[in-house]
């Protein structure tokens, strides 16, 4: 067998013209699709409330164009967009959102909708919350009691909010917490929920994620309204002149109907059990 | 294999095998040991010998299977190359048949070397190996003695020069014996040169023209077939053809 | 506990009712997995053979890499292939990212080390028991390489069967590069990761248990495959 190691050169042409094969076979799986579409990078609370199931159908049947959701938290979003893999961007951080665009990756920020959050606990409510209105207090005192707290943990648009509201509730270190009563899951909206409603744990959610889920058990809302849990959402056009594959008109017709009339008017009829969970604001 | 050597006599036949002071260690432990040996280039040469004597040993050296610790085995006076393997076929004790049917191991086989007159030549080989009605049977559904007459029929599928069988009838019925036997004889007629390892006495009487006789791993005698069963020179072959165990 | 009734209640009907969205996404997880696996065997059972057949430096860190690599996580192979083509990664052009496209490729590389090794395994016995014959009959290298694929078919298939178990139950890999789009690249487990973080456990299990009803269905076809197999002595 000593030829074996001169035949396996001899082979080497045969075996590139295989992997050509393989990578045409890749590109035939792909290229299937041939209407139009946009990518939507966007968040977890639009797809998991059932919001771009219910409006996106109107969309695609009045332009033709079909939308194409990945949902995954902001952070991961907004890091998708920067490399190019998405043509739109639906998240809500209003200040990761202004970053992206200074960069440059992306063109212009437009208000969309807002909603809200809320914090959800057990019906015991060991931290006794629920009697304020406000979030900032409801957090200082879930810290003073160490009460089972459940953070995403995940760099989301709802983690960065719940960090701000740690922050405002002055004195409290969840880093130093984390692990005891504070937990941090890394995982998405609907996950993090699981784990706390298991737990008997406070998690701060949008309203929207938590009327759509379905796995409630006896946790509830417990604080609600404060003006600092409003939820802002912004819709930005990925930079055609970073990316040149981005497709930009399309892009813009999405835009242009989410903040126009017909969008916002469908982002207000959808309802949850009689509940509107999106306010659109669209200037 | 490691030296060439000039034969006298027979020129460039293949079939023509000299063997010089062979040597073979497996382990550490001597199990061949200085064979020289002429054989002439038709016939049927028997290598005989008790279990343990080193003919399967000696046989797969001579076949290039086994590379030897020492000494010369040469083919028409050329050393063994792959060439030559191709003009050899050898046929094992339990034979290793593909896992396909019984035609389809004969059409591997004739493939090998030939392109063209497959299928005239595999219903010749079927027919030879009387197995004609079990063509399209998944080979190794076969019975032992036709398996071991289809593995026979695939090493004649590669029209070898030279045939080497390795104890093919140690574990068959007569009936099937008798029918190997047969072909040997007729392969050999043909111009094939036969060497064939058995320690079955009657096997040797009934087709050996010549026997090699092993004796622990040291070449006893080499006789006609004749004078080695009627007058065995040495006295190990004497026990040995009188049915005593010789240490 | 109400979820498990209601899983086996909902998997039920699913599977009675054949909803479309659910044979559509079954359909597109058969198609992604088994072209994977396809593809994985075309590559990973030669290269099985060649590590089984052939004697060359550094073959035994060969066989060491590949069963590393069979315990690589499918999110690290997610991220991999997401890196690569992505638009920011250097097979951009290809515009493979959330499609079924980039799917296949992520779980081809999944399997191919599993198949390669588990496959070099069983080639490696039947080599043993083929090599005398083979080098007697001086058998040309390629040729002998084919007839161990040929011959250990049915056996390579139980190895085949095994990729698809990795391939089939792997979300890491495909929810990165799939994205989860709905139509598009939602398969079996992106759609049970979805169902789960939208608190719908018992949808979530349903689609398990279809799952499983998938596998179980395509475990026994190979087994009665190998059956009759083994009737003709082929294994």
């Amino acid at each position: 067998m000593a030829t074996i190691g001169s035949r396996m050169m001899m082979a080497r042409g045969r075996i590139a013209f295989c992997i050509a094969m393989v990578i045409l076979a890749f590109c035939a799986a792909g290229a299937r699709a041939a209407e139009e579409f946009i990518i939507l990078q966007s968040t977890t609370s639009t797809q998991n409330s059932g919001l771009l199931d219910a409006i996106l159908p109107d969309f695609t049947k009045s332009t033709g164009i079909e939308v194409r959701v990945v949902a995954v938290g902001t952070g991961q979003a907004i890091k998708n967009a920067r490399n190019g893999d998405g043509d739109v961007l639906l998240v809500h951080s209003r200040a990761a959102e202004e970053a992206f665009v200074a960069q440059g990756w992306g063109v212009e920020r437009h208000d969309v909708m807002y909603n809200d959050f809320v914090i959800v606990g057990p019906a015991s409510d060991p931290a006794g919350i629920a009697p304020f209105n406000g979030a900032i207090a409801a957090m200082f005192w879930i810290a003073k009691a160490k009460a089972p707290f459940v953070s995403r943990g995940d760099d989301s648009g709802t983690h960065k909010a719940e960090l701000r509201l740690w922050a405002l509730a002055s004195g409290v270190d969840v880093k130093a917490a984390s692990g005891s009563w504070y937990r941090e899951t890394g995982s998405g909206m609907g996950a993090t929920l699981n784990i706390g409603v298991a737990m008997g744990a406070y998690v701060l959610t949008d309203r929207a994620t938590w009327i759509a889920f379905k796995n409630k058990s006896d946790s509830k809302i417990m604080v609600e309204g404060d003006p600092n849990l409003f939820n802002p959402y912004g819709v930005i056009l990925v930079n055609p002149a970073r990316h040149p594959r981005v497709k930009a008109e399309a892009g813009h017709t999405f835009i242009d109907w989410l903040t126009g009339p017909e969008g916002q008017a469908a982002i207000g009829a959808f309802k949850i059990d009689g509940k509107q969970l999106f306010f659109p604001n669209a200037k | 294999m490691t030296s060439e050597t000039r034969s006298s006599g027979c020129g460039s036949d293949i079939r023509q095998l000299t063997v010089r002071g062979l040597c073979h260690d497996i382990a550490g432990k001597r199990v061949l040991e200085n064979i020289d040996l002429s054989l002439q280039s038709q016939g049927v040469t028997a290598i005989m010998g008790a279990n343990g004597a080193g003919k399967s040993i000696l046989i797969r050296i001579l076949h290039g299977l086994l590379r030897p610790s020492g000494g010369t085995v040469s083919w028409g006076g050329r050393a063994m190359t792959r060439d030559m393997l191709r003009s050899q076929a050898f046929v094992p004790q339990s034979p290793v048949l593909l896992r396909r049917s019984v035609a389809a191991n004969l059409k591997f086989a004739l493939t090998l070397r030939r392109r063209r007159d497959i299928s005239t030549r595999l219903d010749a080989l079927l027919a030879l190996a009387d197995l004609a009605d079990k063509a399209d049977q998944p080979a190794r559904t076969l019975s032992g003695g036709e398996q071991q007459r289809l593995a026979l029929a695939r090493a004649l599928a590669t029209d070898p020069k030279v045939l080497f069988l390795d104890e093919v009838t140690a574990s068959l019925d007569p009936a099937n014996t008798l029918a190997i036997e047969t072909v040997i004889r007729r392969v050999s007629d043909d111009g094939t040169r036969v060497l064939l390892v058995s320690h079955d006495l009657g096997q040797g009487k009934r087709v050996a023209d010549d026997v090699v006789f092993l004796h622990r791993g040291r070449l006893a005698e080499h006789s006609p077939a004749k004078t080695f069963f009627s007058q065995p020179v040495s006295a190990e072959a004497r026990g040995y053809c009188e049915g005593r165990i010789v240490l | 506990m109400q979820d498990f009734a209601d899983a086996f209640r909902l998997a039920f009907a699913l599977l009675v009712q054949l909803d479309p969205n659910l044979v559509e996404i079954v359909a597109l997880s058969l198609q992604v997995t088994l072209s994977a696996v396809a593809l994985a065997c075309a590559i990973g059972f030669p290269a099985g053979a060649a590590l089984a057949a052939a004697k060359f430096p550094g073959r035994g860190a060969v066989i060491v890499i590949l069963n590393t690599m069979m315990s690589l996580p499918p999110v690290v192979i997610g991220l991999l292939v997401y890196m690569l083509v992505s638009n920011a990664g250097p097979l951009g052009f290809m515009q493979l990212l959330y499609t079924p496209g980039a799917m296949i490729m992520a779980q081809t590389i999944l399997v191919t080390p599993l198949v390669a090794a588990l496959g070099r395994q069983v080639l490696a016995d039947f080599h043993d028991e083929y090599d005398e014959t083979f080098r007697s009959m001086a058998v040309p290298w390629r040729k002998q390489v084919a007839a161990l694929l040929w011959d250990a078919r049915y056996s390579l298939l139980t190895v085949a069967l095994a990729g698809f178990g990795r391939a089939v139950a792997e979300v890491g890999a495909v929810i990165i590069v799939g994205g989860n789009i709905a139509h598009v690249t939602r398969v079996m487990t992106t759609a049970i990761a979805l169902e789960t973080s939208r608190g719908d456990l018992a949808l979530a299990l349903a689609l398990g248990i279809v799952l499983l009803v998938v596998a179980v269905t395509i475990n026994a076809a190979v087994m009665v495959l190998r059956a009759s197999a083994q009737r003709l002595a082929y294994v």
